[in-house]
């Protein structure tokens, strides 16, 4: 009998039942098992999980149809307090953020004890001890200090092995993955991945992995689920999903993801350089009155050239100090010291008046779409509102607003609607036309791909390199995607801990990497086996 | 923590120290003689002159300044002008009504409103919701002085079950302060559990769509547990800092309340010198409704950082 049975699932609105979010799915996974379910975002990969959990956000949505197994049990008859009583025991489930997933203010231990005494008889003693065992599993170091702190004072990476000890402390049969590793580094990624392995040939635990990382699945699964759009389009053994999807769908999705293996970086024709960095430092946090003086070195003798027409990519986990560059050389934050060229021009020691006329040349696009654009603006009111600040006659910056938009793919007439009405990808699409409208000679791109699905992602670094050829502009495109690095940058810098360890030509450096770190880097990058583009694994 | 604290306290002096050079200012920068507005209209330039020298007006008013100060630090806040006792007395006398009714007042607000802002807001929606909602327009938009008119009428006058109006010290009486206490802090009460059930349920509604409370049900917490010990605490620092100003408004005087009860209170005290330019008593008392606000506010920054172990300064 298979461990998890979904036969037939059918949820929709709650209040509307004709409007369905998932049209009749069927899973099945088996103990120790390991299936994913992949998926864009909107295809209704969590809210299956989430279904199976009974943890469907109430008045919004409601399951209407189908059944769910767990050992043969059928949860969705089950009473409230009945299912409260099957969750931590007999399935559990860990989140995406493990920031936000774990209470800010209770010590973590306290939080792992609490399943205990929701669910157990045992002990004070007893429950510490388990707790204690727990972490001991999970890997942590120091446990009993660790048990004492709280979730702000842990790394992501603890955090979400704090989430693992408290999902698996009762050794349920399943356990639900919801995207656990995408918040974070992937040398991280790797370590939990790991973890979650080992802790399932333990305890036989059957593993439910919800993920839209073609290169995870193709690191842990078994077996493959493919939604889109509520339903299940393809299931099947991960090395037959790989190499010989049946559907359309899956095919998209996975040519639609970026290769590992460097493009040729293109030859350098204009001769202009657009930006130069030199010897930039960042440090944070100078001591005041009785404050304690503890200092961050954000970015260290930071140095790096970019020539018009081409793209450099500043590549890093987090911390490393590559968003704080970014903001350097856009002057949103001021640079302890050292040098910022644009144009051939000094601009790290400038006032915010002297700064206005270099304002125009360098323009940015934001990580998150859905934050970066006014609400109660029209897209043609944030697209004009910065060239009519310097000067441009609004009528003219209107028609230019509307060329705009087609040159990013959207249609001149949705110039008066409002950001809310755009998918995520066009609403990036927006972004970089409001950036473009400037006429910028340098655009900064930070994580402006990151929280796009693969599909829509690889339409945007399309957009970029086209926008690129026709109009010369430079792009600073920072990420901590290898993948996205690898297809977009003519050269690449790699930093850690604010220091850039390796710099050079893309196809250099991820193809051939001499710093001890970018080649940890590169081999805990998910998938870096297997060639998605061309459905087989990568030739040696 | 201990370094916060002391530098906290460091900051209030500055603090209060502006507000004393107001006070100070506020007779000699009025215009006109300080002391002919002492000696009032019927003064004779004889008597003018003898208040001048007690006062010691005719030194540099630094001088003054200085020496004022320095009764202030020993506790010399003057002598009331109209019943010649010192300041100091007098609002002692009149303070511990104010500090027992607030007292009670809070502690009445909290115990009601918060758990009436937590079942609105996890219901959310239904008719408990709308309930306290309603609740809590009423409790901010009836004026007070109807409040307590009508809790005299049906509990003092139809019922008979308390006295009308007055005070007793608890000190002396402990039932007859109750029986005082009790109409006059739930006419207060009113206005703050509207406020604070508000709050709660504002503040929690946000908490609510968090995702840890995801993985407290998905621990299999019970409802009760999963918004007391996990939602709750999260919600509570806007609502502290709406019961902290919420106390140090009552303490600075509730005039309409006092007089609708007839309680020798700060609040009736601050009218009666005002009218009666009861110069020093006024000083005195806006002294001690700034200290006290200082006070009160150290004392919400410091509720911050016992509730969310994330704030530390």
């Amino acid at each position: 009998m298979p461990v998890l049975m979904v036969e037939d699932l059918h949820v929709a609105v709650d209040s509307k039942a004709e409007l369905e979010v998932i049209h009749g799915i069927t899973i099945e996974i088996n103990a120790g098992e390991t299936v994913c379910l992949v998926g864009e975002s909107g295809s209704g990969k969590s809210v299956s999980s989430l279904a199976t959990m009974g943890l469907l956000p109430k008045g919004s949505l409601k399951v209407t149809k189908g059944r769910i197994l767990l050992d043969g049990e059928n949860l969705l008859d089950l009473s409230p307090s009945q299912l409260r009583d099957r969750r931590a025991t007999r399935m559990s489930m860990i989140f995406q953020e493990p920031m936000t997933a774990l209470n800010p203010v209770i010590k973590v231990g306290e939080q792992i004890e609490e399943v205990l005494q929701a669910h157990t008889k045992l002990s004070n003693a007893e429950t510490h001890a388990k707790v204690m065992d727990m972490l001991e599993q999970v890997g942590l170091p120091d446990i009993e200090r660790i048990a004492r702190s709280y979730p702000h004072q842990l790394s992501g990476g603890q955090r979400q092995r704090i989430m693992i000890a408290m999902a698996l402390v009762l050794e349920p049969r399943l356990l639900i993955a919801d995207e656990p590793t995408t918040a974070l580094d992937v040398t991280t990624q790797k370590q939990i991945l790991k973890l979650i392995k080992e802790l399932q040939e333990k305890h036989g635990t059957a593993v439910l992995f919800i993920t839209h990382d073609m290169g995870v699945v193709a690191e842990i699964a078994d077996r493959v689920y493919v939604m889109n759009q509520g339903d299940l389009v393809e299931s099947g053994e991960v090395k037959q999903i790989l190499s010989s999807p049946r559907q359309d769908y899956t095919r998209r999705l996975l040519s639609s993801v970026p290769s590992l293996v460097p493009r040729a970086s293109r030859p350098v024709i204009r001769k202009k350089l657009a930006l130069q960095v030199t010897e930039l430092n960042k440090v944070y946090g100078r001591g005041g009155f009785l404050s304690k003086a503890k200092t961050t070195h954000a970015a260290r003798e930071v140095s790096f050239n970019l020539t018009a027409g081409r793209t450099l990519g500043i590549v890093g986990e987090s911390g490393s100090g590559k968003s704080t560059v970014a903001r350097c050389v856009m002057r949103m934050i001021d640079p302890t010291s050292g040098g910022i060229r644009v144009g051939g021009q000094e601009i790290s020691g400038l006032t915010r008046k002297g700064l206005h006329p270099f304002r125009k040349r360098l323009q940015m696009v934001f990580q998150d779409p859905y934050r970066s654009l006014n609400p109660r603006l029209t897209i043609e009111e944030s697209i004009i509102e910065g060239p009519v600040n310097y000067g441009t006659p609004p009528k003219a910056a209107r028609a230019r607003a509307g060329e705009l938009l087609e040159l990013v793919g959207l249609p001149a007439s949705a110039a008066k609607r409002y950001p809310h009405m755009f998918s995520g990808g066009q609403r990036q699409r927006i972004a970089i036309a409001r950036a473009l409208a400037m006429e910028p000679e340098l655009l900064v791109a930070d994580e402006a791909v990151s929280a796009l699905d693969v599909s829509v992602q690889s339409q945007v670094l399309e957009l970029l390199t086209e926008i690129q050829e026709r109009t010369g502009i430079a792009i600073l495109f920072i990420t901590h995607d290898l993948r996205v690095a690898a297809q977009i940058c003519d050269e690449v810098a790699v930093m850690r801990r604010g220091e850039v360890v390796e710099i050079g030509e893309t196809a250099d450096v991820l193809g051939n990497p001499q710093h001890e770190y970018t080649q940890a880097l590169l081999s805990a990058a998910p998938g870096r086996d297997w060639d998605f583009a061309n459905f087989r694994p990568v030739a040696a | 923590m201990p370094i916060y604290l002391a530098r906290r306290v460091l900051a209030a002096i500055p603090v209060m120290l502006v507000v004393a050079v107001f006070v100070f200012l506020l007779l000699r920068l009025t215009p006109g003689d300080p002391a002919a507005i002492l000696a009032g209209d019927m003064a004779t330039p004889e008597q003018l002159e003898r208040i001048r020298a007690t006062l010691g007006l005719n030194d540099p008013i630094l001088v003054q300044f200085v020496r004022w100060i320095g009764a202030l630090l020993q506790g010399d806040f003057g002598t009331s002008l109209i019943s010649s006792t010192p300041v100091i007395d007098l609002v002692a006398d009149r303070m511990w009504p104010t500090i027992w009714i607030a007292l009670i007042t809070i502690t009445l607000s909290v115990i009601v409103a918060v758990p009436m802002g937590v079942v609105a807001a996890w219901k959310q929606g239904s008719w408990v919701d709308h309930l306290v909602m309603t609740f809590s327009v009423l409790g901010f938009s009836i004026p007070v002085f109807v409040i307590g008119y009508l809790l005299i009428k049906v509990f003092a006058i139809d019922l008979r079950w308390l006295p009308v109006q007055g005070y007793k010290a608890p000190s002396q009486d402990l039932a007859g302060f109750a029986s005082r206490a009790v109409l006059p802090a739930l006419t207060l009460a009113s206005i703050y559990i509207a406020l604070i059930a508000r709050m709660t349920r504002a503040s929690l509604l946000d908490v609510l769509n968090e995702d840890y409370v995801r993985t407290a049900r998905a621990k299999g917490l019970t409802e009760t547990r999963v918004l007391f010990r996990h939602a709750l605490r999260n919600a509570a620092v806007p609502v502290m800092t709406v019961i902290g100003t919420g106390f140090a408004l009552l303490i600075s005087g509730v005039v309409v309340t006092e007089s609708v009860y007839n309680i020798p209170g700060l609040g009736r005290l601050t009218v009666d010198s005002i009218f009666a330019r009861d110069y020093p008593v006024i000083q005195a008392l806006i002294l001690l409704t700034s200290g006290i606000y200082v006070l009160v506010n150290l004392l919400i920054d410091l509720s911050y950082s016992l509730l969310d172990p994330r704030i530390r300064y």
